[in-house]
């Protein structure tokens, strides 16, 4: 035995394992420390009349963001409720019926538009909408979302449905009910939990968008008004406070950034713990 | 009734004759196929409405587009080149941080962590891609941006702090990826490897990794085509100057960092074109990115 190039071998195996645990640490502590940078500058910034109140002229203190709570929650909700029934809809398609070329194509085209930059997806609902009407709107930043959430909402739908466990669908089928009763009655329900969650997860996705928001919904100072004009999200806002000059600004984009972020951490970790990784139970 | 619902069970090669498919059924069928068309038509007008509304700046630049740097919006001269160098050099710095640290990461977590370790470190990874990018822009501007600028480079924002920034956001793809890949290398050729006296690395780089190479590639890829849409964290701090850097500090601009500033205030119907058509190049761009990713993965499937 050769001692000198087993003792080598074991410093170089000792060196490189000690570099992946270094390059796990580094990967999991960006994460931490974001969560407790942005903890900490936001929360010194936060206050109740910053989520009561509307945008103030600079300058003047007191500011708040209330206008923008409630247009990203109109925005998502309007994208949610376009989104996601389309989604759900077709990954049943793919799910029960998805054999031919037909379905091919589907997940095709869903697989492509999940690879979309999202300010394409922005580009298009801009092209589609807002030029034809001359006019930004939050119906437009909807239907930004709602594309962006109908691949996702879509792939994750027949995932969860091709885990129910095909003895199910037989023995109701045996009883003699219709298929399509079968579907949504009996299978769709004991998926019912993984596609929620995954919807869920859609909604966290979208909330956080920026870059389809800034040429469809636009933002606006002060109370929207309807569907067919500009509104502020919470993410554009955070945008433009950021590169806004302004001391104020920058501490109330910091406040919003929290706001926004344990929204999206509340349901990733909801999500987490509702439902056991999928990947365990699919294979 | 009781007669007629026994043979819709019926699969595999014994064909019992059976009713026609029910009514409610083929209604059933017939909608929700026309929802999963709907996939189809609204990805065939994305591509429709881009080119549309695009022709013109195709037709008076041609492909010289993609490799004049000339951007002057008032004289309505339109070249795209510094936005794409922008954008794929970024990109390029940020797989280089990422994918060294995301497979370093992927490799801890599957051979030495125990599940206690792994399990939060891995959540804490997945979760990094759940951060808004507004927010890690927002953090590259305050954090980063001044941390750059005291490390010596001359304006905090430029192409290298872009890239940086980039890393973070591709990060967890390629960890989850790897990490997903790994766990599929065969136990008994990592046993045999044991067996025969290597050390854990040795293990690791003579069998895992070279197992896992496509599948790794393939997150790559992936994660190229993440960087390459990647618009907000990018605009924050990449400088936003139409020109190609002449060092790796410098400031520069990405393709889509120019639409995300620009779109809304473009004045001529020029101007817009020439952005929707950067557009169209980014669509193309990060398309064949992901299906080269895409056939990367399947080889893979297709062999194990």
């Amino acid at each position: 035995m050769n001692d000198a190039l087993y003792r080598r071998r074991c410093r170089f195996n000792t060196l490189m394992m000690t570099l992946t645990a270094v390059c796990a640490v580094i990967s999991a502590g960006v994460l931490l420390s974001i969560l407790g940078y942005i903890f900490v500058k936001g929360f010194s910034a936060l206050s109740l009349s910053f989520l009561t109140n509307l945008p103030k002229p600079v300058g003047e203190a007191g500011g708040g963001i209330a206008n923008s709570i409630v247009g990203s929650a109109k925005v998502v909700g309007l994208a949610a409720a376009m989104g996601i029934p389309i989604g759900v809809a077709a990954g049943i398609y793919l799910a029960e019926y998805g054999r031919g070329r037909y379905a091919f194509c589907v997940r095709y085209a869903a697989d492509v538009m999940n690879g979309v930059p999202s300010i394409v997806i922005g580009l298009f609902a801009y092209a589609l909408i807002v030029q034809p009407m001359k006019k930004f709107s939050a119906l437009s930043g909807s239907v930004a979302l709602a594309m962006i959430m109908i691949p996702i909402v879509l792939r994750n739908t027949e995932e969860f449905l091709r885990l129910v466990p095909g003895t199910i669908r037989e023995a109701a089928l045996a009883l003699g009910v219709p298929r399509w009763k079968v579907t949504l009655f009996v299978i769709l329900p004991s998926a019912g939990r993984g596609i929620l969650t995954g919807a869920l997860l859609a909604v966290a996705r979208v909330a956080g968008e920026t870059a389809p928001l800034i040429f469809t919904a636009f933002g606006n100072r002060f109370w929207d008004n309807g569907w067919l004009n500009p509104i502020a999200t919470l993410p554009h806002t955070i945008f433009t406070y950021a590169i806004a000059p302004y001391e104020d600004w920058h501490k109330q984009a910091w406040a919003a950034a929290l706001i926004l972020m344990i929204f999206v951490l509340a349901i990733n970790i909801a999500a987490r713990v509702w439902l056991k990784p999928p990947t365990g139970a699919a294979h | 009734m009781s007669t007629g619902a026994a043979p819709a069970v019926a699969r595999g090669p014994v064909k019992v004759p059976g009713p026609q498919e029910r009514a409610g059924d083929r209604f059933f069928r017939l909608i929700i196929s026309g929802f999963a068309g709907f996939i189809l038509l609204a990805l065939a007008a994305l591509a429709w409405e881009l080119a549309s509304t695009s022709t013109e700046t195709w037709k008076s630049f041609g492909l010289s587009f993609l490799w004049t740097s000339d951007w002057d919006p008032v004289a309505e001269i339109f070249g795209a080149l510094p936005f794409l160098f922008g954008t794929v050099a970024s990109s390029f710095i940020a797989l280089a941080i990422a994918v060294p640290l995301g497979v370093g990461a992927a490799l801890f977590l599957t051979e030495l962590a125990p599940r206690r370790l792994a399990d939060p470190l891995m959540f804490a990874i997945e979760m990094l891609a759940a951060v808004p990018s507004v927010i890690l822009g927002l953090m590259g501007v305050f954090v980063l941006v001044p941390m750059m600028r005291e490390l010596g480079s001359p304006y905090g924002v430029g192409l290298f702090t872009a890239g940086l920034i980039l890393a973070f956001m591709i990060l967890p793809y390629i960890t989850t990826i790897t990490r997903e890949v790994l766990l599929t290398v065969p136990r008994p050729l990592k046993e045999a490897m044991y067996a025969l006296g290597a050390t854990r690395w040795e293990v690791v780089s003579g069998v895992s990794l070279p197992f896992a190479r496509s599948g790794i590639i393939g997150a790559v890829f992936l994660a190229l085509g993440r960087a390459f849409g990647e618009t907000m964290a990018v605009t924050m701090v990449i400088g936003n100057v139409p020109q190609i850097p002449s060092s790796p500090f410098g400031p520069a601009y990405s393709m889509a960092a120019v639409i995300a500033n620009e779109l809304a205030e473009a004045a001529s119907d020029a101007h817009l074109s020439a952005l929707i058509a950067i557009g169209l190049t980014l669509l193309a761009l990060t398309l064949v990115v992901n299906g080269l990713a895409r056939l990367m993965i399947y080889r893979l499937t297709r062999r194990a």
